[in-house]
């Protein structure tokens, strides 16, 4: 870990003007400064501020503190009553000690797990821009297949954002000049192209101070998630689905996946297969093929192709039954 | 005066030594009136572990101690040109750079290698080679400046990709079996065998990855090196370590009285400690170096990778006629030791015609040694699914298959089996377990989840070690153990204080254990499973001693003497034993291996048994159930023979469906080289185990009868996993671990 | 800095990447918390920090100058276990005893999270939070044990679970907030 000025910032004026990197929860900002992944020269210590809550608004959604520990989240009873697809991802994520430090702001800022990112001694474009990418031609079974460019294969590792994206949750900063931003997280986060570097549209010094949940789906709600242990390990796959049914016909859908792509991965054209039809087979397999029309495999992640589309057919059976 | 006595400086105490020639059926252990050995005490460290108050070895204060940070070669391959520290020396904080290329070892050393471990690293010859340690007044710092170190290197051409090098393996040289050995005529046997299997199983390179990374605090008083230590055989430690330095045995102390776990990856010594020593003396001031869990996974020994080509030719009824276990395994260049992947094949089934090779493929990855039961935890899974595959392919139940093969006599040597209670152990378990109620493969279909159970022998080679304790029987009344012994994990302190307690007729209470200092005895140290019946035998042969004294004093026949409490009952008296001592009284024990292991074969057996379920989306699997039947002679302690059985069972359900270790092909690298990418089990992954054991003695292998247990709880675990998986799917994955990618498309989706 | 671990005072001058585990078992004598993995994917680590358990190793020493620290030494002495130290020994519920310290501290933490009536990634209905054998190991399942004392552990926990009686395991009065469980929008 190189050393860093450390700031404890009290209000959010004070930290957007601090000029430094942003610390709440710090499980994975320190985990990746051990290893050099990450050198800050300034820590700007925002974990006291007061975003540690959750407001319920006139519109029925919830507004929540960036500060919100992921298990606060997972236990509110509103987000357990009306947004289980949140509380069953953040539970799926990480472990009780984790979810205890993590931050939700955090939580959607957590950088890949991608092995060859975690090791200083190899090449990494999103690490050092224009080194190259050893995890193409490498090992990549946990990388991704969707939205990968020749610079950049790695998976975004939330479980927390991948509800988010299916809940169509709205990120709110504050930048330095004191202007707010509402982003919606379907624009919030980039491809990787040739500049795997930069994940987000965030600006220098934007601080997430909230995400608001739209007011609640209608419909069931499932988060399922596939990983290489029963607990404690990052998603090989994973998929949040909202689906109502009506009338015998699916009246919407929203279905987001991790560990297939750079982001919390969300395409319409998914959803357009299945909206409006009756649950089938048929409809399923063709949500499958959209959600894969563009994947590419890596050789030692290929497997998740498949693994991605009898998930996504098994889960729109589940969320149709 | 004994030559223990002589080493041991003034220690003139006596000697009780045996060796292991004939058989010992009398044991004080069957006789005593304490009734504390068996018996399942709670651990007599438990207190000090549960309250955080046990020093590990990097826990030990030390005036003006610095930190050292081990620096790798981030290449493959290759020479180092220049070491340049000038950052790192620039930094605030950093003492030192300390490079000695002659000095530091390369890999860490082999278990019970009395030798250096191979020196020198300007050469590199795998990436992740420890070449240098900074030095600095705080972790902090010396962490950085560690990060802050280029080395300029020419790069050489080396051999990373197992797959590409299949063809280049070696007949390594004889060790505990030889490399190649044949019986009878393989090939004509297995031509004409009615039935046959013929099968190719592969698994990866694996790591300890005990919980304590290694650690050593290296302090030079005068010319005398102490240094606080991970590790599970302190006396050749120190050998390897003094002659690493080039300083004399004598002067050389490790301590290691509580080791986090070792699994046979502190075995020998690891880089950190020689690195710590130099740093150390050329500082002259004390140096901490603990591995990072990362640098564990790059710079220690793992578990060498193997292939392994099983075939078994039988006539109709299923009887093996022809036995062929033939593996590959690799190891660095320069490194000698090849997993034994064959062990236990050489003697548990059956069969006149018999081929079991190994060849040992040179590859630049980081060292491969022994980790937990080398040779059967590996060599087994690919055994008993072979035995699975053949028990299908004839239709015949597995446990009916292993009844008729079942050995009148070792198949190879000849020789009876000291004890062996492999079909009873099977056939417990499978009444316990419920194993009728298994359907045939791929049948049990429950919502998105196949059902199935899966079976396995168990076997584990017993090895007794010479080991040595000394036991004083103090006059205030308690027994005071003095052994260079560890406990890593495996409820030596408790088992030394309970044969203790037994055979002096003391409470537990009673019996100080002092362990892992290499000033006391040299034991066996722990290894091997060696440790209980090695180290066990020496505490018990110096108390049988103490014994024969306290008899004499009293002035009855050592067989007309009871001890229970503290007082001796004999001749319709009864007097306190303090009262039979006129000062504290001293004696040696001492055991070593003799002729017994050549007459007869020893080893211990068991049977695990275990249920998965699959899904049939994703191929994830979940293991139901699990139980093991073991067979290991004398019991010494109920709960921590168990909990070891726990231990073993589980190593098999992560080698069986998560553990691997991956190298990059292009340079060796270690991939995965930490706990969130290398998947030992979680406690979500273990579900409630079911442990038995079938009652033994055998007064073939010491004379306190007991068996090694560590390593007979994982051999054949991860098979019965395999097994189940296969019941549960019908498909046999023969790549391990079996993750979901390996299965789900021939799993059943009805989409 | 000056910090409050296990209700008692320390003031230490440590460098600013000290982390909270560091702080205790290099500066303040408090080795009893163990470093497995220093990344947060082992547990051995774990404290409770304002009653609540993380992994000590991922954070900043100097984030937590004003918090109610408690590590293994806090909860309990040779001489006077706390119930769940004494469980361990009873049920065996270790092996070479590093990852101990962090297992008991996690322990204690998650008991109160289930007092809380926060549900797990195992709970069925998440509002009908109850503590059996697959709750404890899921919830558990930070704190990685390689000896494998795992069914253990579970016997200990599910012990001293019992042993706090009914309030261990029942999930706390809701808030105002909370919506009747019928309105849930999945089975």
């Amino acid at each position: 870990m190189k050393t860093f000025d450390y700031r404890r910032a009290d209000t959010i004026e004070a930290a957007t003007h601090a000029n430094g990197r942003f610390i709440a929860g710090g499980t994975n900002l320190l985990d990746l400064m051990k290893l050099q992944v990450e050198t800050p020269e300034r820590l700007v210590d925002i974990s006291r501020l007061d975003l540690d809550t959750i407001e319920e608004r006139d519109d029925g959604g919830l507004t929540i503190g960036a500060l919100v520990p992921n298990s606060d989240l997972a236990a509110d009873p509103r987000v357990v009553a009306k947004y289980e697809v949140l509380s069953r991802a953040l539970l799926a994520g990480a472990s009780g000690q984790l979810r205890n430090k993590a931050s939700t702001g955090g939580n959607l800022l957590q950088r890949t797990r991608c092995y060859y990112f975690y090791d200083t001694a190899t090449r990494c474009n999103k690490r050092e821009p224009g080194s190259g990418c050893d995890a193409i031609g490498g090992f990549n079974r946990i990388l991704a297949v969707l939205g990968t460019s020749d610079h950049c294969i790695a998976t975004h590792p939330s479980d927390m954002a991948v509800a988010m994206r299916a809940l169509d949750a709205v990120i709110v900063t504050q930048k330095p000049d004191g202007d707010k931003r509402r982003i919606s997280i379907h624009d919030f986060y980039r491809l990787p192209g040739d500049t795997p570097q930069i994940e987000t549209v965030l600006e220098s010094g934007e601080l997430i101070t909230h995400v608001e949940l739209p007011a609640p789906p209608t419909g069931k709600q499932v988060y399922r998630k596939v990983r290489d242990r029963a607990s404690y390990a990052f998603a090989l796959v994973s998929v949040a689905g909202v689906v109502e049914v009506k009338d015998g016909v699916i009246a919407s859908a929203a279905l987001a996946f991790g560990g297939l792509g750079p982001m919390p991965w969300r395409n319409p054209a998914v959803e357009a297969a299945i909206v409006g039809k009756a649950p089938s087979t048929q409809a399923f397999e063709a949500a499958a093929d959209a959600l894969l029309a563009d994947a590419r495999g890596y050789g030692s992640n290929d497997f998740k192709i498949p693994l991605a589309r009898r998930t996504l057919i098994a889960t729109l059976r589940d969320l149709t039954a | 005066m004994s030559i223990l006595g002589k080493l041991f400086g003034s220690d003139d105490a006596e000697t009780n030594a045996l060796v292991m020639d004939e058989p010992r059926p009398h044991s004080f252990l069957d006789h005593g009136a304490q009734d504390v050995i068996g018996k399942p005490i709670n651990r007599v460290e438990g207190p000090l572990k549960v309250t955080g108050r046990a020093p590990y070895a990097a826990e030990y204060p030390a005036e003006r101690l610095a930190y050292g940070v081990l620096v790798r070669a981030t290449f493959g391959s290759g020479k180092i040109t220049k070491i340049d520290d000038s950052a790192a020396r620039a930094l605030p904080g950093v003492i030192d750079v300390v490079a000695d290329y002659d000095t530091f070892i390369r890999s860490p050393g082999q278990g019970g290698a009395t030798e250096a471990p191979p020196q020198g690293v300007q050469e590199v010859h795998y990436f992740g080679e420890p070449v240098a340690v900074v030095v600095g007044e705080t972790f902090e710092a010396a962490r950085d400046g560690a990060a802050a170190v280029r080395l300029e290197y020419d790069e050489a051409d080396a051999s990373y990709a197992f797959a590409a090098h299949k063809d280049q393996g070696k007949e390594p040289k004889e060790d505990q079996i030889p490399g190649h050995s044949k019986q009878g005529d393989f090939a004509g046997a297995f031509d004409k065998a009615a039935v046959k299997i013929d099968v190719t199983y592969t698994t990866p390179s694996q790591n300890s990855t005990a919980m304590e990374p290694h650690a050593s605090i290296a302090e030079w008083r005068d010319d005398t090196l102490i240094l606080h230590g991970a590790y599970q055989m302190v006396a050749s430690d120190q050998q390897q370590l003094a002659k690493a330095l080039g300083v004399s045995a004598d002067k050389v102390r490790i301590i290691a009285r509580f080791v986090g776990g070792g699994f046979g990856s502190k075995l020998g010594i690891a880089p950190e400690s020689v690195a710590a020593a130099v740093a150390a003396k050329k500082l002259g001031r004390p140096v901490k170096i603990v591995l990072a869990r990362q640098q564990v996974y790059e710079a220690t020994v793992r578990r060498s990778n193997t292939e392994q080509r099983i075939r078994l030719g039988t006539d109709a009824n299923g009887k093996i006629d022809a036995l062929s276990h033939n593996s590959l395994v690799t190891n660095t260049p320069y490194e000698q030791y090849w997993e034994p992947v064959a062990i236990g094949t050489h003697f548990l089934y059956g069969g006149e015609n018999r081929e079991m090779n190994h060849d040992l493929i040179a590859l630049n990855l980081n060292a491969a040694g022994s980790m937990r039961a080398p040779g059967e935890a590996v060599g087994m899974m690919g055994l008993e699914c072979a035995m699975d595959e053949l028990a299908e392919q004839l239709g015949i139940d597995p446990i009916e298959l292993r009844r008729r093969n079942e050995p009148a006599q070792e198949p190879e040597k000849g020789i009876p089996f000291s004890s062996r209670n492999l079909i009873p152990a099977l056939e417990k378990g499978a009444q316990l377990f419920g194993w009728s109620q298994r359907k045939k493969a791929g049948t049990d279909r429950r919502g998105e989840w196949l059902h199935g159970m899966g079976v396995s022998s168990a076997v584990r080679t017993n090895m007794l070690m010479k080991s040595a304790a000394k036991v004083t029987l103090t006059t205030d009344g308690r027994a005071i153990i003095d052994t260079d012994m560890t406990d890593i994990g495996t409820g030596s302190y408790t088992i030394l204080a309970q044969i203790a307690a037994e055979t002096l007729g003391l409470p537990v209470e009673k019996v100080v254990v002092h362990l892992g200092d290499g000033k006391a005895p040299p034991s066996s140290g722990s290894g091997g499973s060696w440790g209980a019946g090695s180290a066990g035998s020496s505490v018990y042969l110096a108390c049988e001693k103490i014994r024969e004294k306290l008899a004499k004093s009293m002035g009855v026949a050592v067989e007309e003497m009871t001890l229970k409490d503290g007082r001796a009952i004999a001749d319709n008296r009864v007097v306190p034993i303090t009262e039979l001592i006129d000062e504290n009284l001293g004696v040696i024990g001492q055991i070593e291996p003799g002729k017994q292991e050549k007459k007869f074969h020893q080893a211990g057996y068991g049977a695990h048994f275990c249920a998965v379920k699959v899904n049939v989306v994703t191929g994830e699997v979940r293991v139901e159930r699990m139980l093991g039947v073991f067979a290991a002679g004398r019991i010494l302690n109920e709960k921590t023979a168990r909990s070891q059985c726990l231990g073993g069972m589980t190593f098999g359900i992560g080698a069986a469906m998560t553990e691997e270790m991956i190298h990059d092909d292009r340079n060796g690298k270690v991939v995965n080289r930490d706990m969130a990418e290398y998947h030992v089990p979680s406690h979500a992954d273990v579900p409630h185990l079911e442990v038995h054991f079938l009652e033994e003695r055998d007064i073939h292998v010491n004379p306190i009868h007991a068996k090694g247990i560590g390593e007979l709880g994982i051999s054949g675990a991860g098979a019965a996993v395999a097994n189940a998986i296969f019941n549960a799917t019908g498909v046999r994955v023969r790549d391990f671990p079996i993750t979901c990618d390996k299965i789900i498309e021939q799993l059943p989706f009805d989409a | 800095m000056r910090f409050t671990i296990n209700q008692k005072t320390y003031e230490a001058d440590v460098d600013v990447r000290t982390s909270l585990l560091d702080l205790c078992r290099e500066h303040l004598g408090l080795t009893g918390s163990k470093k497995g993995c220093d990344h947060g994917q082992c547990g051995a680590c774990t404290m409770l920090v304002n009653g609540r358990r993380i992994n000590s190793c991922l954070s900043l020493a100097v984030m937590h100058q004003d918090d109610e620290i408690v590590t293994i030494e806090g909860l309990g002495t040779v001489e006077d276990l706390h119930p769940m130290q004494a469980a361990f020994v009873s049920h065996d519920g270790y092996q070479c005893g590093y990852c101990t310290p962090g297992q008991i501290c996690s322990a204690v933490g998650m008991l109160d999270e289930v007092k809380k009536g926060w549900p797990s990634h195992v709970t069925g209905d998440l509002n009908e939070v109850s503590l059996n054998d697959a709750e404890i190991s899921e919830r558990m399942s930070g704190n990685i044990c390689r000896c494998a004392a795992y069914p253990n552990i579970v016997d200990a926990i599910r012990e001293v679970a019992g042993q706090l009686g009914d309030q261990a395991i029942k999930p706390a009065p809701r808030t105002a907030n909370e919506q009747p469980a019928q309105e849930k929008v999945s089975a």
